[in-house]
């Protein structure tokens, strides 16, 4: 299948910094890639690079011809000058939508309550669920979520999570999240890519998943509520994130 | 009612009707301080007109188009913070000015009215200018408005939907300059931000919509020029002053309401 975003040996740095190293990345259709890392792992530049947002020092980008991408914020922040009621914001994303459209899309992310308030008047967790319904409007063969759920409370995350992979299962769309949370990925995650500015380890949630008659067999998304991904760090990483070299590096390691 | 009163009362509500929505993007894109720094540099203008002994708009014009590409294009660099180079730039330019115009012993300018506009000198084809530059710029804003609106509500979002941005903002910094290059004569160089900047604050309560928001700002800014010249004829006031002056009498009253 083709990809609709191929992130091919990425680097980036920043004010002398290393960022990203050497990181791949694909996203097939209707397959989820969560990647995953602590704080300043160089995830969201991952995103914005995989988006075209901002350039790689070096490696390559490739999306397909023609895609539509849907893009949720890891957080808006509306000039509280700028009057602009939801409505709006959705309408323009998508111009030309019907009320009755937009309606749906937020009733689908339990927030059809919002649709006539102000963006600037949204709390944490119903901007959130905005951008996602914002995003779903476009209809996109490429979702990108940079942590979609922060402010939402726990059940409503469960909830985004489980719309979000029948967006992959429904429409075939691919999706490419964000999330914080190294030891929990959501359920029916397609693949893990476990991020600290260079590739740690990736793969499927699960290694037996891994296997291609298992594949052959359920399909890349056997349901799984909430999938545990072990991690498997089999090096030490110092505090500005490069490996120690009393590492030993596993298989999947692609650094050197 | 004079004729050079009509002349002045044309030209300003002509141009509260233009700086209103421009004014918009000063507020939501915090731009203050960029209007700020070319209507400052433009004295600078003023005086290589005289030098060059063009008319002092041309001047005005070049010198702050010139300035609002450099710094559309210098903004990505980050050695100095963004507000700090303008300070910079705002000021130096403005002494430089008013050295410069010192040093000119042949010519004889009027510096008070350059610094604070000079609305009741206008002739009518500053009021002509005003009304047909102004339908250009304002034709020009409209042609990117969409872009620029989603640009400020959020630039990465505005990328994705496939809005050029950085053309965009260019255009506006590009329209912003002929703007303040045009207010000049009527409001000065001090106070052409005011005229942009106040009508837009007081239209922000009142407004739900954006659009909504740069229309009410031009009612607001076209009461304080008629005011402001009717209490400059009253009492004698200088012109330009007290039609800002009535604009944050507005301001303040719409903070109280409510």
């Amino acid at each position: 299948m083709t990809a609709l975003v191929r992130v091919c040996e990425v680097s980036f740095g920043h004010a002398g910094q290393i960022v990203l190293d050497r990181v791949s990345l694909c996203v097939e259709p209707g397959r989820i890639v969560t990647v995953v890392g602590p704080n300043g792992a160089g995830k969201s530049t991952l995103v914005r690079i995989a988006l075209g947002l901002i350039h790689p020092r070096s490696g390559t980008v490739e999306r397909a011809a023609g895609l539509v991408v849907g893009y949720v914020p890891q957080r808006l922040d509306i000039e509280p000058t700028l009057p602009l009621s939801v409505r709006r914001f959705l309408a323009m994303a998508v111009p030309g939508t019907a009320l009755g459209i937009m309606q749906d899309a937020l009733d689908r992310v339990r927030a059809g309550h919002v649709l006539d308030r102000q963006v600037g008047a949204l709390s944490g967790g119903e901007l959130q669920r905005v951008l996602l319904a914002r995003a779903l409007l476009r209809r996109p063969g490429l979702l990108v979520l940079d942590e979609p759920v922060g402010g939402v409370d726990m059940a409503g995350q469960a909830e985004l999570y489980d719309l979000i992979s029948a967006q992959a299962r429904q429409t075939g769309c691919g999706i490419l999240m964000v999330s914080h949370d190294l030891h929990v990925v959501m359920a029916a995650t397609d693949e893990v890519v476990c991020l600290n500015r260079h590739v740690c380890c990736a793969g499927h949630p699960e290694m037996v998943s891994r296997h291609p008659e298992y594949l052959a067999l359920f399909g890349p998304r056997v349901a799984t509520s909430l999938a545990v991904y072990t991690h498997v760090h089999d090096h030490a990483h110092l505090a500005d994130g490069s490996v120690g070299s009393g590492g030993r590096h596993g298989p999947e390691c692609r650094h050197g | 009612m004079d004729e050079f009163l009509l002349r002045a009362l044309a030209a300003g509500l002509g141009l509260a009707i233009v700086a209103a929505p421009f004014g918009c993007f000063v507020v939501w894109r915090r731009m203050a301080y960029f209007g700020d720094t070319l209507a400052h540099s433009a004295l600078l203008g003023v005086v290589a007109s005289l030098l060059l002994g063009i008319l002092p708009i041309i001047g005005i014009i070049v010198l702050s188009l010139g300035l609002a590409v450099a710094l559309a294009v210098g903004q990505g660099s980050r050695r100095l913070g963004a507000d700090s180079l303008l300070g910079i730039i705002s000021h130096g330019s403005l002494a430089a000015g008013l050295v410069a115009l010192s040093l000119m012993e042949t010519v004889r300018v009027d510096l008070m009215g350059w610094l604070l506009g000079d609305i009741l000198a206008v002739g009518w084809a500053d009021v002509w200018l005003i009304w047909g530059g102004g339908a250009m710029v304002l034709a020009g804003l409209a042609m990117v408005w969409r872009p620029l609106l989603a640009a400020t509500v959020n630039e990465d979002l505005a990328a994705i939907e496939g809005h050029a941005i950085g053309r965009s903002r260019m255009i506006l910094m590009v329209l912003v300059a002929l703007v303040v290059a045009v207010a000049m004569k009527v409001v000065g160089v001090l106070l052409v931000t005011a005229l942009l900047v106040i009508p837009a604050a007081t239209a922000r309560r009142l407004a739900g919509t954006p659009e909504r928001m740069a229309a009410l700002a031009g009612l607001i800014g076209m009461l304080a020029v008629g005011a402001g010249l009717a209490a400059s004829w009253r009492f004698d006031t200088p012109a330009g002053p007290s039609v800002v002056v009535v604009a944050v009498l507005l301001f303040l009253a719409g903070q109280v309401r409510r």
